[in-house]
Parts: C-alpha cells; structure tokens; sequence
C-alpha cells in the first residue's frame, strides 16, 4: 500500500524561481512575489510523476516530496515510491 | 536605577490578593542565595538515579506546567523526549525576552536568579546535560554573573553554567534561533525540522526553556505538583508572570494565578488609567480582543479564548486610533523579519504599507492587503508570518469599525499618539 505523500518547501532555501508552479500548476500557485502557495492536502496519486518532477527539477532543491504527518516511514522512501 | 527596577511592581493596590511564588514581596533587592536557601532549602537531586529522574518527570507532567514563553508547550513532555535520548543533551535557558513590551524575564532574572537557576540544573540533572547556558537580556547578565558566583562559592551546582547575552531582535527569542545564537552567533531562526530536542546545538538534543517556566521548575522539584496545582485554572494551572503594558495606571510585570478574573488582574497595576477599548493579549504576535468581553472572563487561555503568549497584555485608550496603532506594530514586526523566507521578506512589508495607507485614510487595495495576510500564514521557516498574521486578523477584527470609518476617509480617534513603546524608525 502506498503511503500518502505531501509536497514540503524549505522556504529559507526557496527563492521564487517559480520552476515548480510551472510544472505543477495544479498543486501550486505563485503569490505576488514569485513564491509558491501549495494547494492543502496530500499529491493525488496522478500527479505523483509531476510532482517528482518538479521536485527534482528545483534549481535550489527546495522541494521535497514527504509522508504525511503521522506516516512514519521516511521522505527518502516516499520519494522512492513515486518513481516507480 | 534600570528600568526593570521601576517596571517591578511598583503598585501597592489593597483587594487583589499578591502572589510571590516567583517574584519576591521585597521588590527592590534582588533574592541572595542565603535569602533563598532560608525560604526553599537546597533542591535535592539525584541525577545518577533513573527512578528519580523517571518520578520528577513524572510529577512534572501531572503538575502541567507548560512553556511560559511563549507557545505554552507542555514541559514535562519535552523533558520526557530528552529522557529518551542517548548522549549528552544541552540545556539552554532562554530569557531572550525579543518582545518590545515585555520585562517579565528581565525582572524574574534580576529579582530571583537563584529560582531560575534551580530549574536549569534540575533540567539538566534529569536530562544528563553537560553544560547548562544562560541566554539572558543584557540588562540582567551581571545579576545572573553575580547569582551564579554565589552559587560557586558554596559548589551548589554540579552541572557547568554559562552565560550568554541575548542578541536583540523581536525573533532572536524563537527556541532555533537562540540555538543559532549560541553556536553561530546569528540569531535568526533556523527551519522548523528537526526538532530541537532531537538536533540542536552541536547537532546534539538540546532542551530550549524559558526563564519563568524554569523558575516554575525548580519550585515543582521542591514542592510537588499537588502544591503547583493549588493556584490556577484546572486545564492551566499555576502561576505566570505579566507584564501589563500602556494605558495602566502604574504598568509593570505582576504574579498572577491563572484564571483569575481578569479585571483584577489588571487592577494589579491600579486598573486602566483612561476608558479603554481593547486588550492585546499574549506579546506583539498575541491577539486583540474587545476590553468589554475580556474584562469578566477568566484570564486563561479558555477563558479569553486566546493564547497568553509570553504573558504581556497591553490596555489600548478608547480615544486611541486601534488602525493607526495596528499599523505601528506591524511595520515593526515587518522590520524583524530574519528576510530568510520570501513570504515574510516581502509580505510583511507590503502588508504593512497597505496597512498605513489605511491609516492614514487614503485609498487602498483592501482585498490584496487581507489576501496577503491569508497567504503569507504557514509559509515561513518559523512562526514570524503565523503570529503576524494572527495579530492583524484580530485587529482588523476587534477595530472592525474604525477601519470601515477609515477606508471612507474618517478617522475617529481623539488621541494618535501610540499607546506602546513600539520601537519604530521614525515612520511616525
């Protein structure tokens, strides 16, 4: 069973370069300075792919994809699972 | 005479009850170590027991003592996460103090060092601590220099103590940020994972405590949690400190059980000394709230529904202007962020221009500036952009009217002088 997933921003790192509501404007917006608002709740399964993408395509690594609150297992793993 | 002097309990009303548990009913000198061993005895520990650790952390749970700092965290559960830890944690008593209107540290430190340091070495016999750190605001580190020698001169403590002055700055105050301070020498949050208890200074668990809760701590070591218990609210029980702030008769830092009605808590400083309109309750992150409802209630955290903070409360004229004194604060609270985060670097201060243009009545983009305060909740490193936010809801809340008059051109304040000593660059 796949455990649900969240997208995470390290904001001190995060500085509006806007790659990840390029590729993932579904799950997220930019505010009026160029910075990411993440739609709540957990990735849809059929974003998963986008999602990593995005998170792997943060020019400032950024973006994390993590379990849920209360998921134990870790960010690495979850991460794991989507590209399969 | 330093300003924490006149600030401690200069009033001398009959009717409200005093409490001393933390704070001497001697106001002028500070408690000397004979003094304090007279009226508590030595705190009896035994670091190398594990039933003893086990039971004092469980006496402290039952006592529900919670962080006086601030986010009123249950203490007992962070001493128990530290418990579980292998390897030798820090401790680090925090008495920062960043909020502008707060003393209550300041004063807790200059008139009962000795209680605070009795709480930090418990913290740290129960912990396995190696060093125990006193981050302290400048104006009181030569009283805690000179506790600590006392204590020296007598071998009363088994742990090392240091003392670190406290770097300015409303967030230098926030638990990473002070981790960030001692260890770096920047004092600016770090992010919100790991936590603390798990990773902070020198990457080893390290026990971030307010000054008062410390206080608190090394009474409950004494008398238990059954004595804690006696003063206070059944869900918020014990003391706490306030500081009581503007429109007051004789402002200042004041002991009061929780709970207690809060028209007589603010009669411990000779009640308001002008008709006013609303309370700011908790710190500048804190909430306002209309004088009328509070006045009866129960000064809880249920009782006022909001959250006491670091205990500051500050009586807001009814002649004052809530819109021009709101954006005050929140150009102050703009001008400390760490600028680390985009959502606080340029939110704040667009918030806070928007906010002074209503103030001064002039046309504004009123939807942007509440959308930007929804936006900017929970998109910061630390809780600087959340308890701005909270902070402006309320007063656009509480001062609802005022800012109807002024979107319209009007102002209906008598009095624009600000009711705080906020320290602002000369915008006003």
């Amino acid at each position: 069973m796949r455990s649900q997933v969240v997208l995470h921003i390290d904001r001190i790192a995060c500085d509006g370069r806007g790659t990840c509501a390029e590729l993932l404007p579904e799950l997220i917006t930019l505010d009026d300075w160029g910075y990411p608002i993440i739609a709540d709740g957990p990735v849809p399964r059929d974003l998963g792919r986008l999602a990593h993408a995005a998170v792997e395509l943060c020019p400032k690594m950024a973006l994390q994809l993590r379990a849920s609150e209360g998921d134990t297992r870790s960010m690495s793993k979850s991460t794991e699972e989507w590209r399969q | 005479m330093s300003s924490t002097e006149l600030l401690d309990q200069r009033a001398s009303n009959e009717g409200t009850a005093r409490i001393h548990r933390l704070l001497p009913s001697e106001p002028w000198e500070p408690v000397t170590l004979a003094a304090h061993l007279d009226q508590h005895g030595a705190l009896v520990q035994h670091p190398s027991s594990e039933q003893w650790r086990e039971a004092t952390v469980g006496e402290i749970e039952r006592a529900g003592l919670v962080g006086r700092g601030g986010a009123a965290f249950s203490t007992g559960r962070k001493l128990r996460a530290l418990l579980a830890h292998r390897g030798r944690p820090f401790v680090i008593a925090n008495g920062t103090e960043g909020e502008p209107a707060s003393m209550k540290d300041r004063v807790l430190l200059a008139r009962s060092p000795h209680l605070v340091l009795d709480g930090a070495a418990l913290a740290a016999s129960l912990v396995g601590a190696a060093e125990i750190i006193m981050v302290v605001h400048r104006e009181v580190s030569e009283s805690v220099d000179a506790a600590l020698a006392e204590r020296r001169r007598i071998s009363l403590d088994s742990t090392k103590f240091r003392v670190v002055t406290a770097a300015d700055g409303f967030v230098a105050g926030e638990a990473s940020a002070v981790v960030n301070w001692v260890g770096r020498g920047v004092p600016i949050p770090l992010g919100k994972a790991p936590r603390m208890t798990e990773r902070g200074r020198q990457g080893r668990p390290t026990l971030v405590q307010n000054v008062e809760t410390l206080a608190h701590l090394g009474l409950v070591g004494r008398y238990g949690a059954d004595w804690f218990r006696q003063l206070g609210a059944v869900d918020e029980p014990g003391t706490m400190l306030v500081t009581l702030a503007g429109a007051f008769v004789t402002p200042g830092v004041f002991e009061v059980a929780i709970g207690t009605r809060t028209s007589d808590v603010l009669e411990l400083a000779g009640g308001p000394s002008t008709p006013i309109q609303a309370l700011l309750i908790g710190g500048y992150f804190g909430t306002w709230t209309p004088a009328s409802a509070a006045l009866s209630a129960p000064f809880s955290a249920s009782g006022l529904g909001v959250g006491l903070g670091a205990g500051l409360v500050v009586a807001f004229p009814a002649a004052g202007c809530g819109v021009l004194e709101t954006a005050r604060l929140v150009r102050y609270l703009a001008s400390q962020s760490a600028g680390q985060c985009g959502p606080c670097k340029f939110g704040l201060p667009a918030i806070a221009e928007q906010l002074e243009l209503v103030a001064q009545g002039v046309p504004v983009r009123y939807e942007d500036l509440t959308r930007w305060v929804d936006e900017i909740e929970g998109r910061g490193a630390c809780g600087h952009p959340d308890g701005v936010a909270r902070h402006i809801r309320s007063a656009l809340d509480v001062f609802g009217h005022e800012v109807s008059e002024h979107l319209a051109g009007r102002c209906s304040a008598s009095e624009r002088r600000s009711s705080l000593a906020v320290p602002t660059q000369g915008v006003w």
